[in-house]
């Protein structure tokens, strides 16, 4: 992509008198070589594919490790018996964003958005609105658009895997796309869906990649949740009418410093913080010695 | 980066690097050998080895040599379905010098007795680089139609190569040279973009001087 930054995507969205989705699915149909039907059609089936992970999610299924599964089923149970006072929207988000987590590391098919380990964050605050709200599919397809320009502007600046700029970038680079995805859900301006993004990735900023045997399940599937949640609560913010102090390509650059001094052990190693745990260096030994066997 | 490299790819999980590239690393090394796989020897490297397990690497590659891709949904049962097609495979600790963390030699035999040797690494995001084949450097991306020439090393075999290619109205996007020693072994990694013809190939394999032709095809088939 051309769009080096976002305010860049927001100009162009000025001068072309466009919306957010349709700037940057024109500058991709461009770079790839395929018509705006196509480009559309190509996001369409993404969308439909998440919509097929999220409702193939099987609530007996468990992780190689053991380590996790069968907890996107407790949060279905408790939301329905009513004992969550997160409210019917949050609780349908956190129940979808550890389904999909968990299915991830059940080995099931998912859409890697951006990444494999932050597969959950889009699609559960995307579903639930969906159910929630009505919308037509088409919107939402555009809402994957917003996502998809704004992670590439994350790409290009900073980085968006956790061994490259630890979890700030995978699920703090989730949570910014899929805060500027609702706010276009709901109708707002590109100028808004900038700003709730910024506001979701300072939220996370500085969060470490730290999980436990290396693998992507402890903290990752139940970080989904934070992710999801608090783009919901950023995207309100700013519909709101909030805006971010820090212009959001300030922040983005600000994630890319704190990814840049990181230590090793802290991003994706499975060496520093959780990972680094006594419990989780004894789950490493435990895993070892099976693997051994 | 496209929209489709942020949103996307559909992947059987749980890591772009340790399943979907394991997968498609697995997948390109049975294009390159051109046959159904009879056995494997799967030596795995570093972060392969130490978290490979739990991140269902083993069966990620097994389904590529299969020539599952890396949404197949069968990819969690390869291990099964490669004992029931008569694939034998073994897998191995090893240190591997100067590669990524996640990387992995495959030792190769196909059912009509092709041998091949590669090593290939994982670069994340799925995507993937074959580092070297049957012992020589290499560096092949994999998104192109590419020939890997071992030939002597003497003069005149990548101006007969070149001008062929020429000829058929191949274009070169990329080409390469490694030699391990002066007059010794060498090889030219030729990325195209065109499909290169058999006759090409077959031309190339009667060539004096040519050691071993090999053909990576865009073109996927299911069988061989």
């Amino acid at each position: 992509m051309s769009f080096k930054s976002l305010k860049a995507i927001e100009q162009a969205c000025g001068n072309q008198q466009k919306a957010f989705w349709e700037v940057v699915l024109e500058e991709d149909c461009m770079e790839r070589m395929v018509t705006k039907q196509e480009g559309f059609e190509q996001m369409r089936s993404m969308f439909q594919s998440m919509k097929k992970a999220d409702a193939g999610y099987d609530k007996n299924l468990c992780s190689a490790s053991g380590l996790v599964g069968k907890d996107g089923e407790k949060i279905s149970q408790a939301r329905i018996e009513d004992k969550l006072i997160s409210g019917n929207f949050i609780s349908m988000v956190m129940e979808k964003a550890v389904k999909m987590g968990e299915s991830n590391a059940c080995m099931k098919r998912i859409v890697a958005a951006p990444t494999a380990g932050a597969c959950g964050v889009i699609p559960s605050v995307l579903l639930t609105y969906e159910e929630q709200y009505g919308c037509t599919e088409e919107l939402l397809v555009e809402a994957l658009f917003v996502a998809a320009g704004i992670g590439e502007v994350l790409a290009s600046r900073a980085y968006i895997s956790g061994a490259a700029g630890g979890c700030q970038a995978e699920i703090g680079s989730a949570s910014a796309m899929a805060a500027g995805a609702i706010v276009h859900l709901r109708g707002g301006s590109a100028s808004l869906i900038t700003h709730a993004a910024a506001m979701a990735l300072k939220n996370l900023l500085g969060l470490v990649c730290d999980p436990v045997a290396g693998l992507v399940e402890v903290p990752c599937v139940k970080r989904n949740v934070v992710g999801a949640v608090n783009a919901v609560t950023c995207a309100d913010m700013a519909i709101a009418g909030i805006t971010s102090q820090i212009p959001p390509d300030e922040v983005i650059d600000a994630m890319r410093e704190v990814g840049d001094v990181m230590v090793s052990k802290l991003r994706e190693t499975g060496e520093g913080g959780l990972g680094g745990t006594p419990t989780g260096q004894g789950i490493l030994k435990k895993l070892r010695a099976t693997i051994e066997e | 980066m496209n929209a489709f490299e942020i949103i996307g790819p559909v992947m059987i999980g749980p890591s772009s690097s340790h399943t979907a590239g394991a997968v498609k690393i697995g997948f390109i090394a049975r294009q390159l050998i051109r046959d159904e796989i009879r056995s494997a020897d799967i030596y795995l490297h570093g972060s392969f080895l130490a978290t490979g397990k739990g991140h269902g690497t083993d069966r990620a590659l097994i389904a590529g040599l299969l020539g599952m891709k890396a949404d197949d949904e069968r990819i969690p049962d390869s291990l099964k379905l490669a004992k029931d097609a008569g694939m034998e495979y073994h897998f191995h600790g090893i240190e591997l010098r100067d590669v990524h963390p996640n990387s992995v030699m495959l030792r190769l035999v196909g059912v009509h007795g092709m041998e091949l040797e590669v090593v290939a690494s994982s670069l994340g995001g799925g995507a993937i680089k074959i580092c070297s084949i049957d012992g020589l450097e290499a560096n092949i991306c994999a998104m192109y139609p590419t020939i890997i020439v071992h030939n002597v090393d003497q003069p005149g075999h990548v101006s007969k190569v070149t001008s062929m290619l020429g000829q058929k109205s191949v274009n070169i996007a990329e080409m390469q040279l490694f030699r391990d020693r002066r007059g010794g072994n060498a090889v030219m990694v030729i990325e195209c973009d065109q499909e290169v013809p058999m006759e090409i190939l077959d031309w190339l394999k009667e060539m004096k001087g040519i050691v071993k032709v090999t053909y990576l095809s865009m073109e996927e088939k299911n069988e061989f």
